[in-house]
């Protein structure tokens, strides 16, 4: 077992600056590896790995003859090149697309789960077990493939709301999945996510029946622990007529030299006056200084408002992985449906963000907000791209668009790529975007404070972010100041 | 008394640039208010960013203790922990950061300093209404944001504020009384004036002999030319009204 970078994680601070002045210390925290016996798939990708995982995972027959269908449409397709990236390319062949930890079947209680990996959760700070119940949380750690332990199922369950790994789901609710899985990212959308639907091998799956407010925040944990492993989950989440729900995802990974893979695919179904807000803190291994390592973040994430007046809300902040590529999206379908987007991104040293949102406007009086900070460091690379459409039956559609850049030093860059397709005369679109520079004044007013230097950046970062920060939940504001000032670190003096 | 400030000889520049200061002599002992008077350009402003701390200038000779501390070995951020406040000519705006919070944090960096227990946020609330009681200043400045969108009046009675707050053992007022209306300046010098202390001396930066009618100095100095050319009592800033700058010349 080796603790590359690991430091004691501080306690949660009660102020978000003393988070800041906590947070700072020697770079990527979660990179240590933990020491698990694995099951792994052999290297390489054809027919055979699919047929693998699928039997891996005791699937039916339709589920595996849904991931064969990807896998060939994944076959005749090539990677996009549209997006302003540098992507040294990948040999599908070499990665390996299953491992789970060796414990047989899934577990059945915490009390199953191998205390290695109990251990690295407690390291990486999540609250499973009683340290959930104080927190609040029901949590779904997925470690590499397979998802490992689903707290405060029970609770859940007597208000009828599944909460599960996707296996499970797979197993327990096959209609709910059937009905829905790939009805908002189809196979064939892009190639990662048919990649993604050929060999998934778990992740999360939510569903809340009409009319239940979901009373705690949901929380899935991603971690990438093996080497030259892909991690693709799969999270699915559908909100029926008036239900509620708040979910958080967090991401981290061990310290690697070569470059992993993530390719996950999430898909939100929100019917008639149903809400999802969706949050993610993402901090995967950013590789090093000099951009050797680090994961390739290529993600699909895209939510459909299904029913009138149903409300979708992504909030991200993106601190981590070599390549971020990544488009949380809203398909407006419902008539005075509404959808957001609040993302934070920050790229330093030679990390490459391209990153924004699709909102499809389709329905009559539907609205959408897109706030958008990016944040340039080092010689990081960071874009905004996002769409905004207005289809010709979307009487009294609305968009406003934000998109603010803050560059730090001189070797970065950011851009800022809109597309806007308007096809109603009616239809009401704003795009207004921002880049600035941290002035030396700002920095001195704060150090003549008595701040100091990276307190003083953490400080005017925030401040930067913080129409995106307020709409995170209360836990992730305090872990997504930290992790600013952490991805900052060194990009001054 | 013993000296809180001894500066001597201080001849600093803007980096790349010729000599500003060219040879400052000045002491300030513990509760003294100063005031350094001059024209446009006799380096009253790189004066005040040399004792803050400010990037961009350098010091090309002399010394300047602070306790008897080598003050100019310090950084900014420091030097303000270590008690002392510039308030700026313009105070600079920081969107999306709190006024309230910011001064906390400015606050506790300063105590942890001295190894005294951070402010809870009770703590410093109760401070923060205490302070504005004894200023007489409202509390619609605090629920916005670092000087964002404040008038030139708001900036700098904030800034008084945050002295009030910090409670430096050296304040250094640059021009604080540039670009106010009679009112404000009233209100301002009057929180300037709650803040005198036995334990705290104030150095006032001005232009004008006016703000010396309502914080009235223990000395006078005069600076042209980067350098202090005359220095006298408060009957002398009165002096300096009748006759000008002008007849003191530059220095030999």
């Amino acid at each position: 077992m080796s603790d590359l970078a690991m430091t004691e994680k501080p306690e949660p601070a009660a102020d978000p600056l003393d988070a800041l002045v906590q947070g700072g210390g020697d770079g990527y925290k979660y990179g240590f590896v933990t020491d698990i016996e694995a099951d792994e798939a052999p290297p390489g990708l054809d027919e055979g790995t699919v047929r693998f995982i699928s039997a891996k995972k005791g699937e039916p027959a339709w589920l595996l003859d849904w991931r064969l269908k990807a896998f060939h449409r994944w076959q005749r397709m090539s990677p996009p090149d549209w997006a302003k990236l540098n992507i040294a390319s990948i040999d599908y062949q070499a990665s390996t697309y299953y491992s789970a930890p060796k414990t047989g079947t899934g577990p059945k209680s915490l009390d199953e789960v191998d205390p290695e990996l109990l251990k690295t959760y407690e390291k990486l700070g999540i609250p499973l077990g009683e340290r959930a119940a104080l927190a609040g949380v029901a949590v779904d750690a997925v470690f590499d493939s397979v998802s490992v332990a689903t707290t405060y199922k029970d609770k859940l369950a007597d208000l009828g709301i599944i909460f599960c790994s996707f296996g499970e789901a797979v197993r327990e609710h096959p209609d709910l999945v059937r009905r829905y899985l790939g009805s908002v990212v189809p196979q064939g959308d892009n190639f990662f996510a048919a990649l993604n639907s050929a060999v998934f091998s778990d992740g999360s799956f939510v569903y809340v029946p009409p009319g239940v407010r979901c009373p705690m925040e949901l929380s899935t944990y991603f971690r990438i622990n093996a080497a030259k492993t892909g991690q693709f989950e799969r999270t699915l989440l559908i909100a029926d007529k008036g239900a509620y729900v708040s979910y958080l995802e967090g991401c981290t990974a061990p310290q690697r030299d070569e470059n992993q893979l993530h390719a996950a695919v999430v898909e939100l179904v929100a019917l008639e006056d149903a809400e999802i807000k969706y949050a993610t803190v993402q901090n995967w291994y950013p590789g090093d200084e000099n951009g050797k390592g680090g994961i390739y973040n290529f993600v699909t994430k895209r939510g459909a408002c299904r029913g009138a007046r149903a409300k979708i809300s992504w909030a991200q902040v993106e601190t981590g992985s070599a390549i971020t590529w990544k488009y949380p999206s809203c398909l407006l379908e419902g008539d005075g449906s509404v959808g957001a987007f609040y993302s934070v991104a920050i790229t330093n040293n030679l990390q490459q963000a391209d990153t924004g949102t699709k909102m499809i406007h389709i329905g009559r009086d539907t609205s959408s907000t897109v706030i958008s900070k990016g944040i340039s460091a080092g010689r990081g690379q960071n874009t905004y791209r996002g769409q905004v459409k207005v289809m010709p039956k979307a009487d009294g559609a609305r968009n406003y668009t934000q998109c603010d850049s803050l560059l730090i030093g001189k070797k970065c860059g950011a851009h800022t790529v809109p597309y806007i397709e308007v096809r109603h005369p009616g239809a009401k679109v704003e795009h207004e975007a921002t880049t600035s520079k941290i002035s030396e004044d700002q920095m001195f007013y704060c150090q003549a404070r008595g701040l100091t230097q990276e307190d003083a950046l953490s400080l005017i970062v925030n401040g930067f972010c913080k129409e995106v920060l307020k709409e995170l939940p209360m836990e992730f504001a305090v872990e997504a100041q930290k992790l600013l000032a952490v991805s900052l670190e060194g990009s001054v003096g | 008394m013993s000296k809180l400030l001894e500066i001597r000889d201080l001849r600093a520049r803007i980096v790349g640039g010729r000599d500003i200061l060219k040879g400052i002599d000045l002491d300030v002992a513990p509760g003294e208010v100063h005031a350094i008077m001059g024209p446009n350009g006799a380096g009253k402003s790189t004066l005040s960013s040399v004792l803050a701390g400010k990037p961009g200038y350098e010091v090309t000779g002399g010394s300047v203790l602070y306790q008897g501390r080598d003050l100019l070995a310090l950084p900014a951020d420091e030097r303000a922990r270590e008690g002392i406040f510039l308030a700026f000519q313009y105070p600079v705006e920081i969107p999306g950061v709190n006024n309230m919070y910011f001064l906390r944090a400015a606050l506790n960096a300063g105590r942890r300093q001295r190894g005294a227990p951070e402010l809870d946020a009770s703590q410093f609330l109760k401070a923060v209404r205490d302070k504005l009681k004894l200023l007489d200043i409202s509390d619609d400045l605090l629920r916005r944001a670092v000087n964002v969108g404040f008038s030139g009046g708001e900036k700098k009675r904030n800034e008084i504020f945050q002295m009030a707050m910090l409670e430096p053992k050296l304040a250094i007022l640059d021009e604080t009384d540039s670009g106010l209306d009679i009112d404000a300046l009233r209100v301002v010098s009057d929180g300037v004036n709650r803040l005198r202390d036995a334990n705290r001396a104030i150095i006032l930066i001005t232009h004008y002999q006016r703000l010396l009618d309502y914080i009235v100095p223990d000395h006078v100095h005069v600076l042209s030319e980067g350098r202090i050319v005359a220095s006298g009592d408060k009957t002398f800033a009165a002096e300096l009204e009748r006759t000008g700058y002008a007849h003191l010349g530059t220095a030999a």
